[in-house]
């Protein structure tokens, strides 16, 4: 997994409620496509018309937007379905960070599994992270669209140089900077797990019918 | 100190390490795959880990396979090769997969409970989100994503942070024609599709008490649309008698020492929760959305929302956004909206009181000549139990097409799908914009609910429809 550090990029505002991984990675894009080539189907409901050419309004579409690693979403965004294909399709368009007031909780999970950082902030503060974009977008604005996410200081700082601190567990935190891969690190606690089996085998042998 | 809820029982049971931060290694006491997550046994095979715990893993056929009636392999072309694939690892490792035309084969949620896989008290994970429905029997159960999938076949673990824990009690008594379903929409029409992100959900009251297991797993499959990962029902008797004689469930000495068991297994009489909900549910009716989430949900006697209704200019947007997809207008009675598909079936509702009575209401009825009705039992032992009941026969009488057991048109990957601008009632839980077909418009209903809107032609009140004939 490749680590995250910081991260200075564009940043496009998704404003709407409860967007769901349906949405993100249709299902049968996912059967038919590999992982690595999912990204140009992110979002495919909304992001083509019906003859298959570009919708100019999806946000990404926006010029200012277009190329955004960085996605400011509303409350519960990612909820639905277990697919780590949302995860991959918006890697696979470049996004590398998701900020929002709350997420689907799987999709929160999968992104820790794939270096893509998810930041919970609490809604007015995502909502004026939007507005600030938003009004670098304008003509006569003299910033850009951007946000510079720093994870070992727990910072992202806004295009007017506001920097508002977010919250994320250690575990995971530690688990991004250095891009460790979970199954190796938790592999090197067979003792423990094997430890831990053996007394739920004596305690509750009614589950393991196999042995 | 306070006493401890049905969900820290289990989940302190399953702790291996403390990682600190809220954050556990736990143990995994059972596993459930299915065909579309089968690339789970190609990356250990590809990384080179091994399946640590083969007897711990239970895997089905479902998302991916055609429901056709007289299916072969032949027929699950072109995604054959990957059924295949995941046939031999799961033989290679010795994982007890339920193969097609095999009792036990099913959904996968289908499954665990019907097979005794799924017992209180265990922590169970599938790569899918709906794996909260096992919750139903007692359980802590989650759906994870493809790379927690690899987790767990490696290791029988994961880590995990300790959600937060909701209860929702549901009091009174559901009136005729009112569902375990329509109890849970109308939750999700009350507090919102976000309304229990972050929790637990542990549901409770008398008419979870008076409910049977079945209608208990609808109501946990639910969670997922409510935000919460996890639902879960404590075990009591009415569970342990489901349970009995099952496949895989305990037998002899060892079902009584677990039974024994099983019964500590309920919150303690002064167990804190984080957030609780009340529910009357005297006054739910029957329940039918309207929009693109679950949340737009209304009683079936109600008119569409109108967005000029609400203050929230955010809700606004996305209720108008709900209409121009799903093609209605604001205003109308909901009940005058003409169908093209219905589709009884799911996870959520294709067990055998759900065919029960989708097949009472269907009973010497016709279908509406516009329309496609579907029935995909959820298993197929429940074909075989359907078929032997009589049921396919009510069904097909009444013009209703009885298929092979599988996903189907839930979430339409399998071939099973209706075309864009075709407005479907379904038993599933997901109305997302294209679930059932690019394009495709989905109203979610209970089975009676959906059967009526299959005779009548369009959305209708199953109440109705009890009382006289139309
Ligand atoms: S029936 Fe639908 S919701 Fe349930 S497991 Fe299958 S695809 Fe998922």
């Amino acid at each position: 997994m490749e680590a995250f550090t910081v991260l200075d990029a564009k940043a496009a505002p998704l404003m709407r409620q409860n967007v769901n991984t349906d949405i993100i990675i249709p299902i049968h894009r996912l059967r038919d496509v590999a992982q690595a080539d999912l990204g140009p189907y992110a979002f495919e409901p909304w992001r083509y018309l019906p003859d298959g050419s570009e919708n100019p309004e999806f946000f990404l579409h926006q010029p200012a937007y277009r190329g955004a690693e960085i996605v400011v979403a509303d409350n519960n965004f990612a909820c639905g379905s277990s697919r780590e294909g949302a995860v991959w399709a918006m890697m696979g368009m470049g996004v590398r960070c998701v900020i929002a007031p709350s997420f689907g909780p799987i999709f929160f999970n999968n992104c820790f599994q794939n270096g893509v950082l998810p930041i919970q902030l609490p809604r007015a503060d995502v909502l004026a992270i939007a507005d600030e974009l938003e009004a670098a977008t304008r003509p006569g604005s003299n910033s850009e669209p951007r946000l510079s996410i720093d994870l070992h200081n727990r910072t992202v700082t806004t295009p007017s140089g506001r920097k508002i601190e977010f919250q994320i567990d250690g575990i995971r935190r530690d688990a991004l900077l250095k891009g460790l891969n979970e199954v190796a690190l938790t592999l090197t606690r067979e003792n423990e797990i094997a430890a831990h089996q053996a007394k739920a085998r004596a305690a509750t042998p009614w589950l393991y019918p196999a042995s | 100190m306070p006493g401890q809820t049905l969900f820290d029982k289990i989940w302190d049971r399953h702790v291996i390490a403390d990682l600190g931060d809220g954050y556990a290694l736990l143990h995994i006491s059972r596993h459930l795959m299915h065909d579309g997550g089968g690339r789970g046994l190609q990356a250990i095979k590809d990384a080179g880990y091994r399946v640590r715990n083969p007897d711990l893993t239970f895997a089905t056929f479902d998302h991916v396979i055609s429901t056709e009636p007289g299916r072969t392999h032949e027929t699950l072309k072109p995604y054959a090769a990957r059924l295949y694939h995941m046939r031999d690892e799961a033989r290679r490792w010795g994982i007890k997969l339920f193969d097609l035309g095999q009792p036990g084969q099913g959904i996968v949620h289908v499954m665990g409970p019907e097979q005794g896989v799924t017992l209180p008290g265990t922590l169970l994970v599938c790569g899918d989100s709906h794996t909260c429905t096992h919750g139903g029997m007692g359980a802590i159960a989650f759906g994870v994503g493809a790379t927690e999938v690899i987790h767990v076949l490696a290791t029988q673990s994961l880590v995990q942070p300790k959600p937060k824990r909701m209860r929702v009690t549901f009091d009174g008594k559901r009136a005729p024609g009112v569902t375990p379903k329509d109890m849970i929409l109308h939750l999700i029409g009350q507090i919102g599709a976000a309304g229990g992100t972050g929790y637990a959900v542990e549901y409770a009251g008398s008419a979870i008490r008076d409910m049977e297991v079945e209608g208990r797993l609808t109501v946990c499959n639910l969670s997922i649309e409510l935000g919460a990962k996890i639902g879960m029902v404590a075990p009591d008797d009415v569970t342990f008698k489901f349970l009995e004689g099952r496949p895989y469930a305990p037998k002899g000495a060892l079902w009584n020492q677990a039974v024994a068991d099983w019964r500590t297994l309920a919150s303690d009489p002064d167990a804190v929760f984080d957030a609780e909900v009340r529910v009357d549910v005297n006054k739910i009716v029957p329940q039918i959305t309207w929009g693109t989430s679950p949340e737009h949900v209304i009683p079936v006697t109600d008119r569409i929302p109108d967005p000029a209704a609400t203050t929230d200019p955010d809700k606004q947007k996305a209720w108008q956004a709900a209409l121009d997809y799903m093609g209605l207008k604001a205003g109308t009675p909901i009940q005058e909206t003409r169908v093209d598909w219905v589709f009884i079936g799911s996870c959520t509702n294709s067990r055998m009181s759900d065919l029960r009575d989708a097949a009472q209401i269907a009973r010497g009825r016709k279908v509406a000549g516009h329309v496609r009705a579907w029935v995909v039992p959820g298993s197929e032992n429940i074909k075989r139990m359907a078929e032997a009941e009589g049921l396919d026969r009510v069904f097909l009488d009444a013009g209703f097409e009885w298929r092979e057991p599988g996903c189907s048109m839930c979430l339409a990957v399998n071939g099973d799908t209706i075309a864009p601008g075709e407005r479907s009632v379904s038993t599933s839980n997901r109305n997302f914009v294209g679930r059932q077909g690019p394009g495709g418009r989905t109203h979610l209903a209970s089975p009676a609910m959906a059967a009526a809107a299959a005779i009548a032609g369009h959305i209708a009140d199953v109440r109705a429809l009890d009382r006289r004939s139309i």
